[in-house]
Formats: C-alpha cells, structure tokens, sequence
C-alpha cells in the first residue's frame, strides 16, 4: 500500500499566558492510503492537535507532515474534516449547507454549467444517509444527528482524498451514533477516502478501523499502534466476534497499565 | 432505518402543526393599548382634568387631523436628520467595527476608548455643537450620529467577534481568503448582533434630532414641541409626542422587518417565553 501521510517527530507546544504547554511529544505516524485509522486517548492528550496539524490549520513546534511525500506548508489540499460540532451555517439551507464548499471553491461563471451535476451529487449524498426530502430544510429544523449527518454530506461532496473527523459522534446518544458509524462504513467502503477518526470510545475504534492509535496522557506520545484484523463489512456480529472483545480489552489495559483508567 | 423514521416523524409533525391556528401576540397588546387610551379618557373627563394640563385623547386626535400638513413639514424636518444621523453613524461605523475586529491594535487601542466614551451621556454635548456648527442640520445631524454611534459599533465588533473557532477552521480548510470567510461566514452570522445594534441605534438617533432641535432650532417635532410648550398650548405638545412616537415605531418596524427579511432562519431558531 502507498503511504498517504507521515507525521515525523512532531511535537507541539503551546504558548499561553500562564506558561507552555506541550500537546504532543515525537508523533511518529504513517497512514496508509485507504486505511480507517482511529486515535484513542485521554482528554486533553493531544488528538485534535494532531488532527488539526494533519489538515494544515496548526503547524507542529518540531517535526514534519507529509502527504503522498511532500512536506505540508499551509492548508492541506484533498481533506475535509468533520468536527465535533456540526457547524452548519443557520442561514444556509441543507442542500446550500452540504454545497457549500463547491460555492466557494468554484469562483468563475463557467463553473456555474456544473451546478446542476453539483446538486444532483448533493441530494444523492443527502439521500444517501437517509435525508432525502430535507433539503430544503434549515439546519434548525433537524435534530442533532440528522445535522452531524449533513456535515458529513458536506465534508464528502468535496471527493476528499483524505477525511478528518474529530469526535463527530461524541454529542449523540447512542442508538443515533450506532446508526452513523454503519453510514460511516458504507460511505468508507463506496468513497475509498483515508480516515483518520478521533475518538474517545474504544469500542467505536476497534469497531470501525483498520488500526488503532493509542495515546498517553499529556503531553501526548503514541502508546501502542494495534492493527484490527476484522473482516470488512463490519456488522452486528463483528461485535460478538472474539477479536473485537479482545482488542477492546487490549485498549482498556493499556489505559489500566498507564493510570489513566482506574477500578478503584 | 432509524433516519428515515425519524424524518417521518419530522414531516408530520410539520403538517399539524400548520393545520393549528393562533391569536396572533399583536392582538393582545393592542386591545390593552385601546383600554389603556379609554380609560385615559374617562378619566380627564370625570375629573374634569383642564385642557392644559391633561387633554384628552379625542381631543388630541381632532387636533391631529387638522394640523396634518403642519406636523408634515416639522416631522419631515426631524426624520430627515434621523436618517442622516443614523446613515452616517453607520457608514463610519461598520468600517471601524471590521478594522477593530481584524486588528489587534486597534481592538486595544481604540475599542477601549469607545467603549469608556458610550458611558458618557452624549446630549450633554449639544451645546458645544451648537457653538462649532450653529442652528442649521449639521448640528442635529452629528448629534444624531454620535448618540447611535456606540451601539452599532459596540454590537458590529460583538457580532464580528462572535464566530465559533470551529466555524472559522472549516473556512481554513477550505483553503478560503480571509475576505471570503469574512462575507460567507462572519457577516452573516454577525447579523443578529448588528441588527440589535441598529434597533437601539434607530431609536437613539431620535433622540439626538430632537435634544438638538431643543437646543438649537426653527424648525421640527422638537422644536415645535418646545414652542407649543412655551405657549402653554399642552394638546400640541401631546400631539407632538404622538408624531415622536409613531415616527419611532415606524423607524424601528422597518428595521424589524428588514432583519425579517434578512435573516427568515433566526427567529424560528429562539425558544422564545417557553409557552
Ligand atoms: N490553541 C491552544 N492554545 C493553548 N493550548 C491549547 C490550544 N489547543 C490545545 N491546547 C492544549 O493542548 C492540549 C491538547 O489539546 P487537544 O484539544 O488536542 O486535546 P484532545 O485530546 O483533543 O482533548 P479532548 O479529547 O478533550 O477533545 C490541551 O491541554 C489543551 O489545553
Ligand atoms: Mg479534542
């Protein structure tokens, strides 16, 4: 497989007022084109620097990112990312939200004849996850997963090369967040991007990566890199399956071992 | 799947809630308004309260309709220098909130200041603009400009400065300029910030024409308010303030409906009271 990104001995530190604070230690990463890399750790580790480092918005105190072998300076080109936060734009329609990157991106007229090309994918992506028939709704009229949803939508109607997602499920409740890790799964398995999916939940990462990246507490190094040999596609029955509870529970004691988890 | 029934769910709901229908609020206020005026009426008149201290409110609108064309020429007068006023503290107003907004120093410098000066109450200023600039439109132009300065500015750089970490990343990752994230992202969501700032602004503009035509006039709602006064001629001084207020609400209608018009997605997003 070819190499997608390396992250080579990076470090981070911030600058603050009330002194620096060092985010992340000697990062040694690579990713694979195609791979669903998960990272896991404590909060306030370090995942969301590595994540905003990979896609150009931070850059590392020490060390380089590279993406098919060049050395990233300024933003990175082909990713998309989907935060935490859905943040869709109020006064954009659904349709208009998930289109959104296109409009900005395309800045001549000519680029107006592929507007309808450009709806028709939207309202396929829309479709897609099941939101067929809102898109003439406003973000406001949706609830929260339907919105984290639309976020996706808009973060894939860019084709990204690589797709960034920072704790995207963390504000649903559980059935919601079950439903979009399999609509995650089938759009990776149809789109073929690289992934890297920053979580909180063991569970989810083992259930949905190709290799789990397991962080320290801060100042974050990188623990432990386990590959997940599951089969693909993922379903109900990968959970029973004894590799999952194994690898969870390989992730659990490596969290034990370090402190960060705690029985008493 | 469970989207898919949760966005029938959504639909029908959708469908009941238009079949229902409401009083609308408005009623509410304008039924109280009329008691209100009815009893303001009785009143003076069961306790014979004299014309020139309390008329009546009849009375008041008989001497409405028959000096329309004169309240015309002083209520034209008055708006003219609200608007201009207004028109002004927003032309120099808006570009300064962006300057401070995308400029550190000025944020620390200048904002400050602003801020320390909206404390002071601006009217107490018409006299030395009255001596820098005399009794024609310029005075109560400025008077009005500097009054409605503060709030426009102050929310324009609240506004500005309210868009989310998050959302200004997912214009950087874009790869957007600055100037694009500025008018896709920042403005439009700085609306609701500055469309405050422009009510209390609209409403404060009026009160600088008319504390300038009080000081330094011949002509409009102020200054026919204090002759009318000096007269002793009480029914005028009241229609006046009928004009004043009916130019007000009008002046902040049209605010309100361009912010309707503006931003259909904000209101239906606010809880409101919780009935
Ligand atoms: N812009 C910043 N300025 C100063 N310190 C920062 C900044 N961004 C992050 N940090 C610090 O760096 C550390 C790592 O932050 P980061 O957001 O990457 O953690 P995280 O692993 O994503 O945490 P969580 O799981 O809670 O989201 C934290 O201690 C945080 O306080
Ligand atoms: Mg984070």
């Amino acid at each position: 497989m070819v190499k997608h990104i390396k992250l080579v001995g990076i470090d981070k530190t911030f600058h603050t007022k009330t002194g620096d604070v060092t985010a992340l230690k000697n990062i040694e990463l690579d990713i694979e084109s195609g791979e669903f890399l998960s990272v896991v750790g404590p909060s306030g580790c370090g995942k969301s620097t590595i994540m905003r480092i990979i896609a150009g918005l931070e850059s590392p105190s020490a060390g380089t990112v590279q993406i098919n072998e060049q050395e990233l300076t300024g933003i990175a080109d082909g990713a998309a990312i989907v935060f935490q936060k859905d943040v869709l734009l109020a006064w954009r329609s659904v349709l208009d939200n998930v289109l959104l990157p296109l409009d900005l991106k395309g800045i001549t007229w000519f680029d107006r004849g592929n507007h309808i090309t450009n709806r028709k994918k939207a309202i396929d992506l829309l479709e897609s996850v099941g939101l067929k028939g809102f898109e003439d709704k406003y973000p406001h009229e949706l609830s929260g997963g339907m919105r984290q949803r639309v976020s996706i939508c808009r973060a894939l109607i860019q084709d990204p090369k690589l797709l960034l997602m920072d704790e995207p499920f963390g504000a649903l409740d559980a059935l919601t967040r079950e439903q979009m890790m399999y609509d995650l799964l089938k759009l990776s398995n149809k789109y073929k991007f690289t992934t890297v999916f920053i979580t909180h939940s063991i569970e989810e990462a083992v259930f949905l990566s190709d290799r789990v990246v397991v962080m320290s507490e801060r100042p974050g190094t990188i623990l432990k890199e386990l590959p997940i040999e599951l089969v693909r596609p993922r379903d109900n029955k990968t959970r029973s399956n004894p590799v999952f509870n194994h690898k969870v529970h390989e992730i659990r004691d490596i969290f034990q071992s370090q402190g960060i988890l705690a029985e008493t | 799947m469970n989207s898919k029934a949760e966005a029938n769910r959504m639909i029908s709901t959708k469908d009941r809630q238009m079949k229902s229908w409401k009083i609308p609020k408005s009623f509410w206020a304008a039924v109280t308004l009329i008691g209100l005026v009815v009893m303001w009426e009785l009143l003076t008149v069961v306790l014979a309260i004299p014309a020139y201290i309390l008329p009546t409110p009849t009375d008041i609108g008989v001497r409405l309709f028959q000096e329309t064309s004169m309240l015309w020429g002083h209520t034209w007068t008055t708006l003219t220098e609200v608007l201009l006023g207004f028109g002004l503290s927003l032309a120099i107003g808006i570009p300064i909130a962006i300057t401070i907004v995308y400029s550190k120093y000025l944020a620390n410098s200048i904002y400050p200041i602003i801020i320390g000066i909206q404390c002071l109450p601006m009217v107490s200023i018409a006299p030395i603009l009255v001596i820098w600039f005399g009794y024609g439109l310029i005075t109560k132009v400025i008077l009005a400009c500097l009054i409605s300065f503060f709030p426009v500015v102050i929310n324009a750089v609240n506004g500005f400065n309210s868009l989310d970490k998050e959302m200004h990343d997912l214009g950087r990752s874009l790869g957007i300029s600055e100037r694009k994230i500025f008018f896709y992202f920042r403005l439009p969501n700085a609306l609701p910030h500055l469309f405050a700032g422009f009510k209390v602004g609209i409403t404060l503009a009026v009160v600088g024409a008319i504390v300038g035509e009080f000081v330094a006039s011949e002509r409009g709602l102020g200054y026919l308010q204090l002759t009318a006064n000096a007269r002793l001629d009480t029914e005028l001084v009241f229609v006046t303030i009928v004009v004043l207020a009916i130019l007000g609400i009008s002046l902040f209608l049209v605010v309100h409906v361009l912010e309707r018009i503006l931003m259909p997605w904000y209101h239906a997003n606010k809880a409101g009271g919780g009935q």
